[in-house]
């Protein structure tokens, strides 16, 4: 999203003037930090920040807003809508985002936000799931999330869940690719230096799905993993494989302590 | 892709003389016309929001014109001087002709 620079046009009853924003660098990140751990947030452009700061001109909100719209429409054979199960999302979801993915017993894995939605599409209102990265189920994942938004992160790493959390750490610092990296190479040994022209940060995971400039709309964690592993020229997993839903967890406990931030604004 | 959904953020009252700024923002692709398909390697047409204007009881009180280099959910802010009540009326025009719109009340006391 670009701001639009106007000249002033003065009409009668009304004028109208130039829009602009001023905002002054800041060091003390507040929530943003906690400890060594740095959101990606303080790795924006202070540009960038300010669209995130304001629900209105952030433009993720409108994928949160189609989520609410869609929790409410009955869907498939079995006549229920999300609400009619989990009612309203700001008590039943209220942990969800900070906690997720987790191990689920029926398929002797874990699984994330996106998965359960499906799941409980599928199984419990006998509809379709939806495609991943489709605007559904990115709206229905931000609207999940949202509803968590600044609580600390803080998965179950142990138990049914340890042997994962193992895989998707092993996953971390696994050089992988043509170039024969591994995501700690770049957002561990060198977050806040440069690659090119643009500014490594820790890579964290609280601000997903992100509205992403580049993207221009909201994408999924799963997305920017598989972009990562295409920049290092290995050959990405699917979105919602196993090996990623396992990174998800072990990105999620490196991240601890940080807030939910969904809907994140990322350039 | 979704019909495009518009939302504006204007303050419900206001004094007289008060300057307001008015934020609007709509979901639109703004896809500019120079994309080509990946698959066949034709060029995607231009399909984006031309027009946005913004009127106050009836009466154009800002307008503008977009190219295909704006950015897709367009974002819009500008102020005004609150003068009278009145409606707020903004309209975005798009490519093919379709007319998205919403209107906001401003109470001046």
């Amino acid at each position: 999203m670009r701001r639009i620079a106007l000249a002033a046009v003065a009409a009668s009853g009304l004028t109208v003037m130039l829009a602009g924003t001023a905002l002054s660098d800041e060091t003390d990140w507040g929530a943003y930090e906690v400890g060594d751990k740095r959101s990606g947030y303080t790795y924006a452009a202070t540009e960038t920040r300010s669209i995130q700061d304001d629900d209105f001109e952030n433009p993720a909100m409108l994928w949160v807003d189609t989520g609410q719209e869609l929790w409410d429409t009955v869907e498939g054979e079995a006549g229920k809508a999300c609400a009619s199960c989990h009612d309203d999302a700001a008590v039943s979801m209220a942990e969800v985002g900070a906690i997720y993915p987790v191990y689920y017993e029926p398929r002797g894995k874990l699984i994330n936000i996106e998965q359960r939605i499906n799941l409980c599409r599928t199984e419990n209102m006998k509809a379709k799931a939806w495609k991943w990265e489709s605007r559904e189920l990115l709206s229905m994942t931000a609207f999940v999330r949202n509803q968590a938004r600044g609580r600390p992160v803080a998965v179950k790493i142990d138990g049914p869940a340890a042997p994962f959390y193992e895989k998707g750490k092993e996953f971390y610092y696994q050089r992988r690719g043509q170039l024969d990296m591994a995501c700690k190479n770049c957002h561990e040994d060198n977050a806040g230096n440069m690659i090119r022209a643009n500014l490594l940060s820790q890579g964290q995971s609280n601000g997903f799905p992100t509205y992403r400039l580049k993207w221009q709309k909201v994408g999924s964690l799963h997305r920017r993993f598989r972009g990562c592993n295409s920049q290092v020229r290995a050959t990405p997993y699917k979105a919602g494989s196993d090996e990623y839903v396992n990174l998800e967890l072990f990105l999620a406990d490196r991240g601890r302590g940080l807030p939910v931030e969904t809907p994140a604004v990322r350039n | 892709m979704a019909k495009p959904k518009p939302r504006v953020k204007v303050p419900k009252t206001a004094a007289k003389g008060e300057v307001l700024e008015i934020k609007t923002l709509i979901t639109h692709k703004m896809e500019s016309g120079q994309r080509k398909d990946k698959k066949t390697g034709e060029k995607i047409p231009q399909k984006i929001i031309n027009k946005f204007v913004c009127a106050f009881n009836g009466k154009e009180v800002f307008s503008a014109d977009w190219h295909p280099a704006i950015s897709a959910n367009p974002f819009m802010s500008f102020y005004a001087v609150a003068t009278e009540s009145g409606t707020f009326e903004f309209t975005w025009t798009d490519d093919d002709g379709s007319v998205y719109s919403k209107t906001a009340q401003l109470t001046v006391g």
